[in-house]
């Protein structure tokens, strides 16, 4: 018997849980201190933003949300490696990364407060909204490398799956067609040990989630998603070869979802506390802290500073929020078609007079 | 002017479409080289490249969800589904995005895509390659559902729905895909895509029908005018949006309808345009409505098939049916 092919999933990893930096080949991203007390501030107000939703959710002013505690590292690397002109295809929790790309936090508010506007947001109006149906944007993302491909533009498509989405077959779909036609597009799979209730290992027995991409033939690796250096590197270098002409990627991130799935779940009746709190060590932004502080860029008083910009920043974003203007029955027709079908619009008169009814 | 069957009229449209407009592309398994399993996309590949007309790999929620992606991106794609049978794995991407892309952006992002199908029965085809599921779209909100039921609609009507700036399910009878030639020029000339046809003006009974039933309610027709009556036949041929007032219309002439499909009967098209009549035009009815359809069986392999379809008998049987109230 002979080997045929062989393959091997390599690790990135820049910053240890204790803010010290590993490997032999640093990249520049690791010592650009003004760019990296950006993305460190980002992550905060990303953080202070995901708290201040959980509470508007607790106290009834927003509707189920599905909270990013955990993930800034991973979200705001992908965000901060990708090009305006790329398109991003996440799931649902990326904010980190959408805050980077313009997507304002009363845009994410006004989505999971049950109003459409939410996903006419100020980010590229190329990228793609929020996706609920799991794994689905996969293909998505793969439809907008293949336009940009035929068009003959320099720019990648980026989706994102969690553990449990990496078994779907839109996401295997996804990496093989990936493959097939060579596509300008990087493949995140964010996974955070969770699938609601579902454990990493019941989704698959392989070692890596990683390897799914190998299986399509496509380069795969597996990095340190609470570092944020190791995320932005390995994205950056993903894009660069999709740019290139030299195809897709797949990156698996690992990381730890430290808060329940969403608003409507309680992780308590699954997982065990001392796993989450035993998670808390690993988590991004205190091995961030760490380090900037170990290399004098960063102290206590900048720490407070930040607090409470993020503090306000977020308040002003709750308020832009809550002051957005009522939707109107009008609202459920006009973005239905480029033309309103007549029968559509004789329903939407007839709804419009019952609710003059209504109120008069 | 060429005569053309109906699917050389659906390869004649995609090749205008893909002349004139660079965002056009046609995607599906076997399209390419091969020109699909029905020939409906015959030389495109090797006039327009293979850029243009792309063969995918074998995977139907990756070939609608690509679809989805690249609409939103600015491409007017035309994706291939072999046989509606084989719709299903793209069901999720019609339904949780095609047809809502535009709704929940606000706008922002539209869906301009076209999914071909060929479907129905009475080809002989093995197993899953029978069925007239259009309903299950045209229950749903934001796409368009069209069908032809000649070489000059299949060409106008396709037109219009490469053109249109909302997803559409375009569906096409293979049973009749070679049946007549017709005279249609190629003269990018669209159909529009909120209207029913007119087919044969009558006075007696409205006859409602789409797609390969048109056959068969014409040939009923036929019979009926041997017997003096006199009926007007409809060609619904754009499902979703539906376009009732030109079937009240007929209806307030007539006073009485049938309606014919292929499909079965339960929650069907057939169902909504019953229930239109009985909603808005009850008083121009001198009968029932009845419906002539395929029955709430499963659709049946081939040695039941002709049992299964509707029959220019059981047509003749429900319009005396309707003829036999005064």
């Amino acid at each position: 018997m002979t080997t045929v092919a062989s393959f091997n999933i390599d690790y990135l990893q820049y910053l240890t849980p204790n803010g010290e930096l590993v490997g032999d080949k640093k990249p520049a991203i690791a010592t650009d201190f003004e760019k990296l007390k950006s993305i460190y501030e980002l992550m905060v107000l990303t953080r202070t933003f995901d708290a201040k939703a959980v509470a508007l959710q607790r106290t009834g002013k927003l509707g189920t949300y599905a909270s990013c505690l955990g993930h800034e590292a991973v979200h705001i690397g992908i965000g901060s490696a990708m090009a305006e002109q790329d398109v991003f295809a996440p799931m649902y929790r990326e904010y980190g990364a959408q805050f980077y790309r313009g997507v304002k936090m009363s845009e994410v508010l006004l989505y999971w407060g049950g109003d459409e506007r939410g996903s006419d947001f100020s980010g590229p109006k190329h990228d793609f909204p929020w996706c609920v149906p799991i794994a689905t944007q996969c293909t998505h993302a793969a439809g907008a490398a293949l336009a940009f491909k035929l068009r003959g533009e320099k720019r990648a498509a980026v989706s994102v799956v969690g553990d449990g989405g990496s078994s779907k077959g839109d996401f295997l779909e996804a990496i093989n067609a990936a493959s097939a036609f060579q596509l300008p597009m990087v493949m995140m799979i964010v996974n955070n040990q969770w699938a609601i209730s579902v454990p990493r290992k019941k989704q698959s027995q392989g070692r890596t989630l990683a390897q799914k991409g190998i299986g399509g033939g496509l380069p795969s690796i597996q990095v340190d998603g609470n570092d944020y250096i190791a995320v932005y590197t390995a994205v950056k270098a993903a894009l660069k070869r999709a740019y290139e002409g030299k195809g897709a990627s797949v990156i698996e991130a690992i990381t730890y979802r430290l808060s329940d799935h969403t608003t409507a779940d309680d992780a308590s009746r699954y997982r065990p506390d001392d796993e989450v709190e035993n998670a808390r060590q690993f988590e991004p932004i205190k091995r961030m802290r760490k380090y900037l502080t170990s290399q004098g860029q960063w102290n206590e008083q900048l720490e407070n500073q930040l607090l409470n910009t993020c503090k306000v920043e977020v308040e002003t974003a709750v308020e832009e929020y809550l002051k957005a203007s009522n939707l109107t029955v009008a609202d459920m027709f006009d973005y239905m078609y480029d033309e309103m079908p007549h029968n559509l619009a004789e329903q939407k008169a007839y709804a419009e007079s019952m609710e003059e009814k209504s109120n008069g | 002017m060429a005569k053309v069957t109906m699917v050389e009229a659906v390869t004649m449209a995609m090749a205008h479409e893909l002349e004139n407009d660079k965002d056009v592309v046609v995607l599906g398994e076997d399209v390419g080289i091969n020109g699909g399993v029905f020939r409906a996309t015959s030389g495109l590949a090797q006039r327009f490249g293979e850029d243009r007309v792309i063969d995918t790999p074998l995977a139907e929620a990756m070939i609608a969800g690509m679809t989805v992606g690249m609409a939103t991106q600015g491409m007017r794609p035309i994706a291939e589904a072999q046989f509606m049978g084989f719709i299903f794995p793209m069901f999720e991407h019609i339904v949780c995005h095609a047809a809502r892309m535009r709704n929940r952006t606000r706008g922002r992002l539209t869906c301009p895509l076209v999914i071909r199908a060929p479907y129905g029965g009475g080809i002989h085809a093995p197993e899953h390659h029978s069925e007239s599921i259009e309903a299950m779209f045209a229950h749903t909100p934001g796409i368009k559902v069209v069908i032809p039921s000649s070489p000059s609609r299949a060409y106008g009507l396709l037109l219009a729905a490469i053109r249109s700036e909302d997803p559409v399910l375009f569906f096409e009878p293979k049973r009749v895909y070679h049946l007549n030639k017709e005279e249609v020029e190629d003269d990018g000339e669209e159909y529009p895509l909120d209207m029913c046809f007119v087919i044969r003006e009558g006075t007696d009974v409205t006859l409602v029908t789409w797609g390969a039933m048109m056959k068969e309610t014409l040939e009923a027709a036929d019979k009926l005018a041997e017997q003096g009556i006199s009926a007007e036949v409809i060609d619904v041929a754009t499902i979703s949006p539906l376009d009732m007032d030109t079937i009240h219309e007929s209806v307030a002439k007539t006073g009485r309808c049938v309606i014919i499909q292929e499909a079965a009967k339960h929650c069907s098209v057939s169902s909504e345009i019953a229930a239109n009549l009985a909603d808005q035009g009850l008083y121009d009815l001198l009968a029932p409505v009845k419906r002539v359809t395929g029955y709430d069986t499963i659709m049946p392999l081939f040695k039941l098939e002709k049992k299964y379809m509707p029959n220019v008998d059981r047509i003749l049987d429900k319009v005396n049916q309707v003829l036999e109230v005064s």
